[in-house]
């Protein structure tokens, strides 16, 4: 038997490619570094100048007069609760539901295809769009501003997001499953809720705390819906304190007070969000390994 | 049972007419069935009875429109806009093919088995449960009493009775394959369809499962669709022989695998081709 025939080990040419490959880890490690760089500058901005607001009275007082000492945003915090919380409540079932339209009902219809395109066009919205449009539905017909007005313009950023987080969920789910549902007789609703909505309700509850995260964030909307409120107020009918507004006015107010309290404000909102997306990442990790 | 004397077909057809199924009951009666998706045909003609109380199977190459055949037996390509059958299938005196047949009713009396064990994202007493409390009202202790009972038909019983609040996920692939059978047969129907059944498992969870077969066969009529021709020779009472679409010889298990009248079937058991 004739001994192998021997391929000469092209030296050059493997330390060409051992090069590329070192340069290549580099760029990617550079490019991490820039990007989480910039996060933690971000991040730890927030916690030198805002972590410090955030006492008891921060979280008890209302907003002071300008220039008075003391207060905290006892009332801009309730209100973001409650715009965002109603907001919550509206998006949530109506995206969820249009998810299972589209991924179990429409699929590949004319209307099916048409909600989606217009689901993606809604979702690169800008958010000062549907704020001006729904200042110009809700608050100038009845002509002042209100708690509701805020939460019907938040739910129309968030609801593109959970019916496209419901489909692409839905969609994950195998066709044999749902076979096996059809096979003993289910009707096609109790199919859709009962066993494929149920087999990805981890990953439809993380899409819904995705969303709220964003809605708690958003500014431009509420500028013209609910505007703010200097007092304390729980009237959804009337205009109502919130967070990202308030930390607006106060941080482009030249009051020394006002402005650390506007830090305070944007730590909670980064904590709040913070909490949200890793409670999210926890939830839907543990379903996947159910 | 005496040989039987087998028509030679026009247009690769079986005459149905002249097999021993005549002697018995048939609990399904196939008549030219054809069957398209979109524009391909995928059954030709197919006539034939399934009889009651015994277990046929069906066997042939990839493609051969086995496993088309039985999912027309419980309306599954409804589910696919695509495909359509013409023809007629007669369970219990109607067509099931009808527009006027509750499809969902149908289902309900003929199960399916699939070849992938998918058990629900449920426990594994609401897995059995989900198919029952769509038709029927029982109340918490009769269905218990029906969860235990087609566990045991399923010989699951024994492996899950201290964990039937866990969830069907978390039994192994065989046990999943048995929690499917124990779901299917908990609704009580009529016939049973097994999509190769036994095709994702491991030997020792195939033999439990062709025990199984045995077993229930004593209380339904069982249609199988097998790769595996042993599994054919061991199990079934009657097996059908197919290829591209067309029924092509079809009578008792004995005869078939040791005296086929066809040459295309011989070829085919004796492993010539296919």
């Amino acid at each position: 038997m004739s001994a192998l025939p021997q391929t000469p080990f092209n030296t050059g040419l493997y330390k060409r490619r051992k090069i590329t490959n070192v340069i290549g880890l580099a760029l990617s490690f550079v490019s991490v570094t820039i990007g989480l760089l910039g996060l933690a500058w971000i991040l730890w901005t927030l916690a030198v100048n805002g972590l410090s607001a955030l006492n008891m009275d921060f979280f008890t007082k209302s907003t002071p007069a300008p220039g008075s000492a003391g207060g905290g945003m006892a009332n801009a915090i309730v209100g973001s609760l409650m715009i965002v919380g109603f907001a919550t409540l509206i998006s949530t079932p109506i995206g969820i539901l249009a998810g299972i339209y589209l991924s179990e009902f429409g699929k590949t219809s004319k209307f099916a295809q048409a909600t989606r395109f217009v689901v993606d066009i809604m979702l690169s919205a800008p958010s000062i769009v549907v704020g001006l449009f729904v200042f110009a539905l809700a608050v100038a017909t009845v002509k002042h501003f209100s708690g509701w007005a805020g939460s019907l313009a938040l739910s129309l950023i968030a609801i593109p997001v959970v019916v496209r987080t419901t489909e692409n969920m839905l969609a994950l789910v195998p066709g044999s499953l749902r076979e096996a549902a059809f096979a003993l007789g289910a009707p096609r609703w109790k199919v859709s809720l009962a066993v494929t909505l149920r087999a990805v309700k981890g990953g439809v509850v993380t899409g819904v705390l995705l969303a709220v995260a964003r809605m708690i964030g958003e500014t431009a909307p509420l500028l013209f819906t609910a505007l703010n409120n200097q007092f304390f107020s729980t009237d959804m009918s009337r205009p109502m304190a919130n967070l990202p507004v308030v930390i607006y006015n106060f941080a482009m107010s030249p009051y020394e007070d006002w402005q650390k309290l506007a830090w305070g404000g944007a730590a909670l909102i980064a904590l709040i969000v913070l909490t949200i997306n890793i409670l999210a990442r926890v939830l839907f990790r543990s379903k996947l390994q159910a | 049972m005496n040989a039987i004397t087998i028509n030679t077909p026009m247009s690769g057809s079986y005459d149905a007419s002249s097999t021993a199924v005549q002697d018995m009951e048939a609990a399904l009666k196939v008549r030219n069935l054809d069957f398209y998706y979109g524009k391909f045909q995928g059954l030709k003609k197919v006539n034939m009875d399934i009889a009651k109380g015994k277990v046929t199977a069906f066997i042939g190459p990839s493609g051969c429109g086995k496993s088309t055949l039985l999912r027309t037996f419980n309306r599954m390509f409804d589910l696919y806009p695509g495909q359509r059958a013409e023809g007629e299938i007669v369970l219990n005196g109607r067509n099931i093919l009808a527009k006027e047949q509750d499809v969902n009713l149908l289902r309900a009396k003929v199960g399916m088995v699939f070849q992938k064990p998918t058990p629900f994202p449920m426990t594994i007493f609401e897995n059995i449960a989900f198919g029952v409390r769509l038709y029927e009202n029982l109340n918490a202790r009769d269905m218990a009493e029906r969860v235990e009972w087609s566990l045991r038909k399923a010989a699951l019983w024994d492996e899950v009775k201290e964990k039937l609040n866990q969830s069907g996920l978390s039994l192994s692939g065989g046990q999943q394959q048995r929690l499917c059978i124990a779901r299917t047969v908990a609704v009580k129907p009529e016939v049973l369809l097994l999509d190769e059944p036994t095709s994702a498992l491991d030997p020792i969870s195939t033999a439990k499962v062709e025990e199984l077969v045995n077993e229930l066969k004593a209380d339904y009529t069982i249609a199988i669709v097998t790769h595996n021709m042993q599994q054919a020779a061991r199990i079934s009472d009657f097996t059908a022989y197919m290829y591209l679409g067309e029924l092509i010889e079809f009578g008792e298990t004995n005869q078939i695998f040791i005296k086929p009248a066809k040459k295309a079937t011989e070829d085919y058991i004796t492993g010539r081709f296919g």
